[in-house]
């Protein structure tokens, strides 16, 4: 051997050696299994029939929609619809769909399948309809809203028919609840189909221990690959504090909902790692404006001034948010920062509220959700906080709590003077926060999400042009002015974006919390 | 004494009778439409006709009442509002994890408590009966939630010793027979699942069997101390026997007959307890199910829940009886 | 915990009664010597000899001075909390035990040693009130029903029976579940679900009464039932009662926190330990003192009312010490 050829062949040993090591790094492994622990219980895996992110977020791993969202953002990717194209006039979708695609219980996926899901969503008469189907009615506009009709074109091509054009309607189909789910499965289980679901997705259903666990496992014929994980859990643990500790002491791999408080905690200890989640909600204070005296606008904004936003955003986030002035966050597209404020001034608030008509105040309810969420850590405490700013010019309200699932019904009926709650993008699109929120369209008894029942015909207007055009300059301009009426109606406090933290085991990889908090577990693989 | 438990059997009949009335009653209590409690707010008008029909809400109460008990006869205790799953099915998933918790909590009441009293009421005065005392006082007088929290506070925070909820790490996957972890894992020849199914239960079961381990100390004590001045007792020692044997001969068993008739009130006191503890360290019980129910508005769940407790105390209270005449002769002659 | 304190340490086997669940004997239920109106002066040499007995019990002193020193705090609230307990300063939340915050601050920066203070007036308040109202429909339902026994005996003491049957907690939740969340609400629900006990209680001591020639004297004299019910039935059976409805004060405290600490009891921004003790769950990693205070406060004062009852009964039953 020549001096060259030892110093090639040593070179190229080293590059080997470097690029093995360099592998062993970044190749994910297979195996093992992940415990996520939680802070509820799902409701019902049937996620046509559910509107809690706790459902979501296990549904999500069953199914897949027509389309995805990207792994950061709220870009859109082909899942089960691998192209797709638009007539001229914006009113007619076709699909092409992803071949050789099989449900977990082995019936094939085409575009039978995809019809038989979006009739039994949108038409009230299908004898599967078996259900609230919320977010059918909240994102396409009732029963059978703007989905004019679906129609198989043949095997793996599917046509649908809008009565008018919308702009959100890609967006629309990547979200969690129109995932499609087994026709087979539906007719054989019924009613209790959400107890059995059957999907498309990197995982699938073991068994579900109703207040406890579900146990998922990775579906090996899986379209876009075989999952890293053997086994996915999600473990329900209510007190945001024992499961933070049952994070530290190794029994589950992966939390979300860390109180603010606790975040220092977690980032102190070397086995943990601490991920916020991007900030796409807001946290929200509704009236009413079904009841008096909410219906009068000089109410609603002394009451918008007479509460200290900064100091609950201080005392209750850990500086993980922001007050908010707009019913959407500034991270979305659309958002008018030009809004200016209420600024906190009880004086002016007594004031406002004297020329409304009650100098002394008046007895109200202010609800409050039972549970924290992402956009609330301490919804109780907030509420006290509230109501005690509140009593300053004279407002005394009694805080009422549900059930959460009663809560939301219960809001959604119009039942309340004042409630908290909040919301959490789902497509990254304007028209999720403001439409859904604030259009009159959504102010419908007992389905309402606009639970201020704020009926404004010129935002109306706004919002339903915006849905109509694509053009996203355009679209901006609206949603801005939008924005501007409903800043000054003031149906709503909106009171901060936040961003919700978790935490996980430092061998947790390929995990990347999204926006819409609602991720896919099929590339997470842990190093251990 | 097989006259007496005939009669205390037959007794037990019309309080089920009473329950099944109770619980019948109760849906038909609450303003307003029975059919729409059962179904739920969002029901559509279909299932609301059907229920009606399949209830006989038109013809008279006691038409409904046979209907139903012809139903609840066969096992169908109709479905959950909020899961959709069958109501037996319910009870059977969560009702194995609440009697596995109060009977540990039980086993530890009775472990702990007696030895105590009968402890005490052999040094009647002395340091440790002076201390038990006050233990058992401090135990009766502490709501189960607070110590509860303090005991996850101190021995799952701070010293990490137990885990904070949950009956078994997920890591075991053992065969659900009975749904009593601690059997199944035996039945598994599980011992490492059984070993961490126990782990899991030591904190809740203190926390639960604190009031009932207090109150069998108490009762113990005073019980022992009646029996050995009686005059067996003092004849006993006369002769000359030693105490041990005067204390395990002759006064143990007449001193534990009161102990063993509140040991089936104290199972429903556990059930009580029950509610507050599943709720503290999120054990998945029929307590916090119940509780659930209640907040849900859950009705046909509530139903079974309470079905099922009232039955099962009725007869934990049967059994006792049982025990009780065997341990009690008197009751022969009644 | 309805029966909690009722079967401690009572003196002998409880005898089984007909009819489920077993039944614990009722405390001090001896033979009552008769108290008529004609008897008055027995009547006060006997609670001057219990009184004397009372006072001689160390424990019972006790218990009486903790009861007594919380009545003193909950009447003079005002004038002892340090702060005011509804003021939220977002600037000190979560403070711990300090000279300026004796026992520190929740996390809405209210000071826990006021709140304490201003929360003994809803526990005492709860405790005593719910109490009141078992007691006078437990007496009530007792009394009538023994009375006349036979059918409406059977009766009552059968729907006592059924209602024992049940988880009294499950009871009482969802009693105010229906009724809706509230102090008062949660009182009432207390009141009712322990409305057996006192009626059993009365019911015993009753039966032993019944027979008794002094009655059939009163009867023999043209006395109406009523008379011979409030007159001369009730008055004898105070001492059991007494008994009991103290310790049953003491349960009724634990159940009241207990709803509250449900989220249905007081409603915010009361002070109440059961709430408070709710409120500072999320934060017993970090600081355990928002939840330990309140219930130690509970413990105190239930301490407190059950040693008291306990001397009461052996005061009130002379048998039971030798």
């Amino acid at each position: 051997m020549s001096k060259r050829r030892i110093l090639l062949v040593s070179l190229l040993v080293i590059a080997l050696v470097a690029g093995m090591a360099a592998m062993g790094q970044a190749a994910p492994k297979s195996g093992g299994t992940l415990v996520f622990g939680r802070q509820g219980d799902a409701v019902s895996l049937d996620p046509a029939n559910v509107t809690d992110g706790e459902s979501l977020r296990v549904t999500r791993q069953v199914y897949d929609a027509l389309l995805d969202y990207s792994e950061k953002d709220t870009s859109l990717r082909p899942a089960l619809a691998t192209s797709w194209e638009n007539s001229a006039d914006g009113k007619t979708w076709t699909f092409k769909l992803r071949k050789n695609v099989k449900f977990h219980d082995g019936t094939p996926f085409n575009a039978e399948a995809v019809k038989f899901n979006f009739d039994r969503w949108r038409d009230k008469n299908n004898p599967y309809h078996q259900g609230e189907f919320e977010y059918w009615v909240g994102m396409f506009g009732g029963f059978p809203g703007v989905v004019k009709s679906v129609d198989v074109v043949d095997e793996y091509t599917v046509q649908f028919t809008l009565e008018r054009p919308v702009a959100p309607f890609l967006a629309n189909l990547a979200m969690s609840p129109f995932a499609i789910a087994s026709p087979a499965a539906i007719k054989k289980y019924g009613q209790e189909y959400g107890n059995h679901p059957v999907g498309t997705g990197p995982f699938k259903f073991v068994k579900w221990d109703r207040g406890d666990k579900i146990v998922l496992e990775a579906n090996k014929e899986y379209w876009d690959g075989k999952p890293y994980l053997e086994k996915l859990i999600f473990r329900t643990i209510p007190e945001n504090s024992a499961r933070l500790m049952e994070l530290q002491s190794g029994s589950i791999d992966l939390i979300d909902g860390v109180n603010p408080d606790d975040v220092a905690l977690a980032k102190a200890d070397k086995n943990l790692q601490v991920y916020l989640r991007p900030s796409f909600n807001v946290g929200y204070l509704a009236m009413n404006m079904d009841k008096k005296p909410f219906d009068n606008p000089k109410v609603r904004q002394a009451v918008a001034m007479a509460i200290n936003k900064a100091g609950i955003v201080k005392a209750f986030y850990a500086g993980l948010a922001e007050p908010a002035k707009n019913p959407m966050p500034p991270s979305l597209w659309g958002y008018n920062a030009k809004v200016k404020d209420w600024a906190y001034d009880p004086a002016k608030a007594k004031k406002l509220l004297a020329e409304a008509g009650f100098p002394n105040g008046f007895e109200t309810t202010l609800w409050a959700m039972p549970v924290a969420r992402p956009y609330m850590p301490q919804p109780q405490k907030i509420a006290e906080a509230i109501q005690s700013d509140l009593a300053k010019i004279g407002i005394k309200a009694a805080i009422t709590s549900y059930d959460w699932g009663m809560y939301l019904d219960k809001t959604s009926n119009g039942e309340h003077d004042m409630a908290l709650l909040g919301w959490t993008g789902d497509n990254g699109d304007p028209d999720n926060f403001l439409y859904v929120l604030l259009d009159k369209d959504n102010a419908v008894k007992p389905n309402a999400n606009n639970i201020s029942f704020y009926r404004n015909e010129q935002v109306h207007k706004l919002l339903i042009e915006a849905q109509t055009i694509s053009d996203v300059k355009k679209r901006t301009a609206l949603y801005e002015k939008a924005q501007e009426i409903i800043h000054n109606d003031a149906p709503m406090v909106t009171l901060v974006h936040s961003t919700p933290p978790l935490a996980g085991r430092k061998y947790v990889k390929g995990f990347i919390p999204h926006p819409t908090q609602s991720e896919s577990f099929a590339t997470v693989w842990l190093d251990k | 004494m097989g006259r007496y438990l005939a009669k205390r059997l037959l007794l037990a009949i019309p309080i089920l009778f009473g329950v099944s009335v109770i619980v019948f009653l109760f849906l038909r209590l609450i303003p307003g439409d029975p059919a729409q409690v059962m179904l739920g707010e969002k029901a559509t008008p279909q299932a609301l006709a059907e229920i009606r029909q399949e209830m006989g809400l038109d013809k008279p109460l006691y038409v409904q009442y046979s209907r139903y008990m012809v139903k609840l006869l066969q096992g169908d205790l109709g479905r959950s509002i909020t899961s959709h799953t069958r109501v037996t099915e319910e009870l059977g998933a969560r009702f194995p994890a609440t009697v596995e918790l109060t009977i540990a909590a039980m086993i530890v009441a009775l472990l702990i408590g007696i030895p105590a009293g009968i402890i005490s009421a052999t040094r009647q005065y002395s340091f440790f009966d002076n201390a038990s005392m006050f233990v058992a006082l401090l135990g009766v007088s502490m709501p189960v939630f607070w110590l509860g929290l303090m005991l996850l506070w101190f021995f799952s925070f701070y010293l990490g010793w137990f885990p904070m909820s949950a009956r078994l790490d997920v890591s075991f996957d053992i065969p659900t027979i009975t749904n009593l972890y601690v059997v199944d894992s035996i039945l598994a020849g599980n011992w490492a699942a059984l070993a961490n199914s126990l782990w899991h239960l030591v904190l809740p079961a203190v926390a639960l069997g604190t009031i009932p381990m207090a109150t069998f100390a108490r009762m113990t004590r005073s019980s022992m101390l009646e029996v050995l001045r009686q005059d067996y007792v003092r004849t006993a020692r006369s002769k000359g026997l030693a105490e041990r044997l005067v204390i395990a001969k002759h006064s143990l068993k007449n001193a534990l007959i009161p102990v063993v008739t509140v040991i089936g009130l104290e199972f429903g006191l556990l059930l009580n307890g029950a509610v507050m503890t599943e709720t503290i360290f999120a054990w998945p019980g029929i307590g916090k199910l119940a509780f659930d129910a209640i907040m849900q508005r859950d009705f046909p769940l509530l139903q079974g829940i309470l079905l099922l407790v009232a039955a099962a105390f009725v007869l934990i209270n049967l059994a006792v009886d049982m025990i009780y005449a065997y341990l009690d002769p008197r009751i022969h002659y009644e | 915990m309805l029966y909690l304190n009722s079967e401690q340490g009572f003196p002998g086997p409880a005898p089984a009664q007909p009819g489920l669940p077993a039944q614990p004997a009722p405390p001090a239920v001896t033979e009552p010597t008769p108290v008529g109106d004609n008897l008055a002066p027995q009547t006060t040499t006997l609670l001057r000899d219990a009184w004397r007995r009372l006072l001689r019990n160390r424990s019972a002193v006790a218990g009486m001075i903790v009861v007594g020193l919380l009545i003193l705090v909950a009447v003079f609230a005002p004038l002892i909390a340090p702060h005011d307990p509804l003021a939220q300063d977002f600037d000190s939340r979560i403070l711990p035990p300090s000279a300026g915050h004796l026992l520190g601050t929740d996390d809405l920066g209210r000071d826990i040693l006021s709140r304490i203070i201003y929360g003994s007036r809803v526990s005492l308040a709860a405790g005593i009130l719910s109490t009141a109202l078992a007691v006078a429909a437990g007496v009530l339902i007792g009394a009538f029903a023994t009375y006349y026994g036979g059918f409406w005996d059977n009766l009552a003491m059968r729907m006592m029976d059924i209602m024992l049957a049940f988880p009294q907690i499950l009871l009482a939740i969802a009693i105010v579940a229906i009724l809706g969340p509230g102090l008062t609400n949660a009182m009432l629900a207390i009141g009712i679900i322990s409305i057996p006990i006192y009626a059993r209680v009365v019911r015993s001591s009753i039966l032993s009464l019944r027979e008794k020639e002094f009655i059939e004297a009163a009867r023999a004299l043209g006395a109406s039932d009523l008379q011979i019910i409030f007159k001369h039935l009730l008055p004898n059976c105070m001492g059991p009662l007494i008994v009991q409805a103290t310790l049953g004060i003491a349960t009724a405290i634990i159940e009241a926190a207990s709803l509250s600490f449900l989220g249905l009891g007081a409603q915010p921004p009361t002070p109440e330990w059961g709430a408070m003790l709710n409120g500072g769950r999320h934060l017993l990693r970090q600081a355990p003192w928002v939840t330990a205070f309140p219930g130690i406060a509970i413990v105190v004062l239930v301490m407190g009312v059950n040693l008291f009852g306990d001397g009461l009964r052996d005061a009130l039953d002379p048998r039971l010490k030798q």
